[in-house]
Order: structure tokens, then sequence, then C-alpha cells
């Protein structure tokens, strides 16, 4: 009997969440909201591709037209590879120093910061909640002035002018550990790792076979974050020798050239976008798939 | 004894150190050693030439009796945080709330769309050719053609016009990492709680906002107000990029921008080491305030 009634319930409420707490006047203005906002934050993307499709005298009318190219051309495109060929250092030694940094960079980034937030979140080690406090106030403090400072440790690890001079700095990042900590706190139950001790996987194992899968979904965002800033990252006074420059280095200076090279410049920072947006959509994309086979919900 | 108690449980989890350590370990050497450093700095003046010199609270005394342009700078920074903070935040929240509504295409579709601002950052020349002070800025040339204006307006050489056009454009270019975090845990949000909560009679969706989804992402919404904090605190670019700096009469410009240029131009690292301080202690109330807030949320 009460099992018929819980039936019955569990039917009826599946149709009031139908019914009461969503009206279709609200979606449909929820949506144009939306779309609204969205419209307004791709104009910078459009302007970009459009741009960079303009011809030199289309370049040059001012104000420039926002959206349309009246004779669009390949040429801003086409002319990358001869400013590229009077290089003095090979082309694929940068674009191996941006692929390297990018992905080292964001793999130690993404996993230092996991497993130090689930110690953080997790354990009952001691000072934690003092650690993580500074961890949390240590991204209200302004990054200019730390520079100096920097530069001194920097130097005395002796990492200046090396490939190690983009990633170390980036491992640390507070933010990481922070957005990680958090997510554990409000969606990783105590119980799992509870059942875990008691199958007798110490916390290493723990971490690795129960959390990392469990956490993906912030993985996932963490490693988007990462890659973006990365991949546009450009060390200030760390880096001299011409081999270790990154992409966003040597391209900022072959484009440099005034107006005439102002297409190019367009076409190259297209370009230079290209791969965060890939990382975009595969990160988001897996979003919804990682959510149901993690079997964390309740 | 008490020492190898200490011992013994330090080598039960030894585990938890090796997970700990390689972060904490470049935390400490490349963030906290460089923030102690810098705030101890803030107590001497040091020209970066000759070696620091003591000056006590100098530093301090200097910016709030000496420095008219510190007053300004610091009531800019006040005002933008107000005008862009919590309005960035709740617009993060809403944005990822009302997307999470959607299908999984039109909902990468649009959040895509609205992290474009952030992911591509070079975004901001359009805003400078928008409020251009010609004739041939796109605000000035729409106002024009629909007769508001007789002449065009110098948008970004007017110190009325500035704070809100920074405060759009600090807003437009803020759908980030708070943006793409609150997203990310509005998906784990247990539906089986939303149900729940039809039953108990919950009627529409503000009601289940406030007692279901919001209390189920507390934790979430912390970080994001920590980093809404220290982006609304910290607007400098977009004002440099906008308007150059100074601004006229610093009319927008903020303490990061100002403590940029005390250093970068002035060379006096101890005073805008005393200027980060004071930075870091709004933001600190800042936040002091948010958490009390936050501990409200689901009554």
């Amino acid at each position: 009997m009460a099992e018929i009634k819980r039936k019955k319930m569990k039917v009826h409420s599946q149709a009031q969440v139908k019914r009461y707490t969503r009206s279709r006047f609200g979606n449909f203005f929820f949506f144009f909201c939306l779309f609204l906002f969205g419209a307004f934050s791709v104009i910078p993307l459009v302007y970009s591709i459009v741009t960079s499709f303009k011809p030199l005298d289309e370049l040059l009318i001012f104000p420039p037209s926002l959206f349309i190219v009246k004779r669009p051309t390949l040429e801003n495109y086409l002319i990358l590879p001869s400013l590229i060929e009077s290089l003095e250092v090979p082309f694929s030694i940068y674009a191996f120093n941006s692929l390297f940094v990018t992905t080292v960079g964001t793999v130690l980034h993404v996993l230092a910061s996991a497993s130090a937030a689930f110690v953080l979140s997790k354990s009952k080690i001691k000072y934690k909640n003092i650690i993580f406090m500074v961890v949390q106030l240590s991204l209200l403090f302004n990054a200019y002035t730390l520079m100096i400072p920097r530069y001194l440790i920097y130097s005395g690890m002796g990492i200046i002018d090396t490939l190690w001079a983009y990633i170390l700095p980036a491992i640390p990042s507070s933010m990481g550990v922070f957005l990680m900590k958090q997510y554990m706190d409000g969606y990783v139950p105590d119980a799992l790792i509870e059942a875990a001790k008691i199958d007798g996987a110490g916390w290493i194992r723990t971490f690795w076979t129960i959390i990392f899968p469990c956490v993906k979904p912030c993985l996932l965002t963490l490693t988007l974050f990462s890659f973006r800033d990365m991949w546009s990252l450009v060390p200030q006074g760390t880096i001299f020798s011409e081999t270790l420059k990154t992409l966003p280095m040597v391209m900022s200076t072959v484009v440099s050239g005034g107006l005439a090279r102002s297409g190019a410049a367009m076409a190259n920072s297209v370009l230079m976008m290209i791969p965060p947006i890939i990382v975009y959509f595969i990160s988001q994309g897996s979003l919804k798939e990682s959510m149901s086979s993690a079997g964390i919900k309740g | 004894m008490k020492f190898k108690n200490t011992l013994n449980t330090m080598k039960q989890n030894w585990e938890l150190y090796v997970l700990l350590a390689p972060f904490l370990l470049l935390f400490f050497l490349l963030t906290v050693l460089p923030v102690l450093s810098s705030a101890v700095l803030s107590f001497f003046n040091f020209d970066m030439v000759s070696l620091p010199k003591f000056a006590g609270l100098g530093n301090y005394i200097r910016m709030f009796t000496e420095d008219d342009i510190f007053l300004t700078v610091l009531k800019n920074t006040i005002v933008l945080a107000i005008l862009t903070g919590p309005a960035g935040f709740l617009l993060a929240f809403v944005l990822a709330w009302m997307i999470n509504e959607l299908g999984p295409f039109l909902r990468t579709l649009l959040s895509f769309m609205f992290y474009v601002p952030a992911l591509t950052g070079g975004g901001l020349l359009i805003w400078t050719i928008a409020f251009s002070g010609d004739s041939y800025g796109y605000v000035n040339a729409v106002l024009l053609s629909l007769g508001i204006i007789t002449a065009p307006i110098q948008w970004l050489s007017n110190a009325t016009a500035i704070i809100p056009i920074v405060v759009a454009v600090q807003l437009w270019s803020s759908m980030g990492v708070s943006f793409l975090a609150n997203i990310s845990s509005l998906q784990n949000v247990n539906p089986e709680l939303y149900e729940a909560g039809a039953v108990d009679g919950i009627r529409n969706r503000w009601q289940e906002l406030w007692y279901i989804t919001l209390p189920g992402m507390k934790s979430m919404l912390l970080f994001s107000a920590v980093m809404t904090i220290a982006s609304a605190f910290s607007i400098s670019g977009i004002i440099t990029q906008l308007a150059g700096y100074p601004t006229v009469n610093y009319a927008a410009d903020t303490i990061v921008s100002y403590l940029n240029d005390v250093g970068s131009v002035k060379y006096e690292m101890g005073y805008a080491s005393a200027l980060s301080v004071i930075l870091f202690a709004l933001m600190f109330g800042a936040r002091k305030l948010f958490v009390s807030l936050l501990n409200k949320v689901g009554e």
C-alpha cells in the first residue's frame, strides 16, 4: 500500500516540476535575454574574423565597418608563411615550445591543484584550514608588487631563461586549488572516502581511482582556464633566448609593422584563438557525459 | 612524547604529504614568500637602485595625508568595485543558471558565446572605436543620426561618461572563470532534490532557486565571489586601453593603475607595496562582508 502511494507521489511530483516551476512565458523570456547577451558577447570575435578577410584599402576605412567585407581576400593569411620564413629560428621551434609549455604546464597545474585540494578538503591534516585560508587570501594580493621578489626567487632556482620559467610559476596558482577544493567540498561525499578506506585503499590510491574520476567536470573546466592562460602567456623578463620563445611572443613581433601589417596581425590573432577554442569545445562537450558516468549524485 | 606522537601520525599519513607537497612547496616559494617580502617592503623606501631604507609607517602616512591622487584612485576603486562586483557576481550566476535550463547543444553554444570576451581578451579595440570621440565613433554616429545630440561627445575623456563605460566593458568581459565554474557546479545539484522540493510545495523557479539550488552550491558561490572581488578591485587594463593613463583628472584610475605607475615609472617600490597592502585590506573586508551574506542564503 505504502509502495503504491510512493509511486503515485513520484509521478505526481514529476508532473509538478513541469507544470509549476516552469512557465512557457518564463522560458521564452529567459531565452530571449540569453540570446541578446550572447550576441553582444561575440561581437569582438566576429569583428576579428571579418577584419582578417579585409583587403588593405578596406582596412583603412574609418570608421571600420563591423561585419561587412566588400571584397573578401585571403591575402592576410597567405602572407603569414612568408613572414615566418624570414625568422632566424625555424618556426617549428616556436610552435614546439608553445605546445610543450602549454600542455606540460596545464597537466602539472591540474594534477598539483587536484591532489592538494583533495588533502585540504578530505583529510584531517594539521593546519589545513590555515593553509587553505592563505591560499584564498593570496588571490587578493596584487601581482604587480610581487614581480621583484619572484624574479629573485626564479634566479635563485636557476630557472631564468629555461622553459621552466613558463611552467613552474604556473603550477602553484592558487585559483586551481581553490576551485577544486570548493568543488570537492560541495559534490564529493565523505562517505566515498570512508568506503575506500574500509576497502583498504591508501590516500594516493583513493585520490587516483575514486576522486579523480569524480571531479572530472571541474578538472575539465580548470584545464580550459589553464590552457588559455598558458597558451597566451608572455613572460616578463624571464626569457631571453630566441630558441626558448613561444608563438605569442614571436608572432607579435612578426606582424608588427604599422598599418600595412594590421590585416596580417588580425589573421594571426584569429589563428591563435583556434587552439583554446578547440580545447573549450572538447572540455565543455564532455562535461555532460562525465556528469552521468561519475555517479556521485546523492 | 608528544613529539613522538606527531611523528607517528605523520608516518601514517605520509601519502597525504606526498599529495600536498608539490603544490605547497611551490606555493610557499613563489607566492607566500613574495607576498611577505612585499608587505615588509611597504615599510621601506626602495627605488630599485640603492638598498631599501626603513621608513616605518611613512608610506602609509604619506598616502592618507599628502597624496591627493591616492585619495582619488581609492574612491574610484571603491566605486568601480561596488558597481561591477555585485553585478558581475550575479550576472555570472544568473546566466549560468539560465543556460543550465537548456539542452546540451544550446548550452555549449551559448556558454561559448558568453565566454568569448574572456577567451579572446583582445576585444577591447571594438569599444575604443565605438566610443571614439569624433562623429565616426559608432555611438556618436547613432546618437547624431537620431538627433539626440547635436555635436559628438568626447566619451573617453569625459569625466562623467568614463566610469559607466568602464563598468559596462568590465561586466561584458567578465563571464570567465566564475561563470564556467557556476555551470559545472549547477549541473551537479541533485535532480531528486528538485522533485522532492516540488512535493514539499515549491511553486516556481524562484523558490526553487532560493531553497534548493543556491544552498546546494554554497561552496562554489564563495569561489565565485572571491574571484569576482579580486577582479572588481583590480580593474586597470581596461581603463588604460580605453582612455590611457592617467585619465582626465584621474577620473577613472584605480589603485592598481596608480601602483603600476608608481612602481614602473616613478620607481617607488616601497610605496607601490604599501598601496597593494591597502588594496588587499579592502578586498579582505569585501570578502568578509560576502561571507556573512552567504550564511543567510536559503533561510
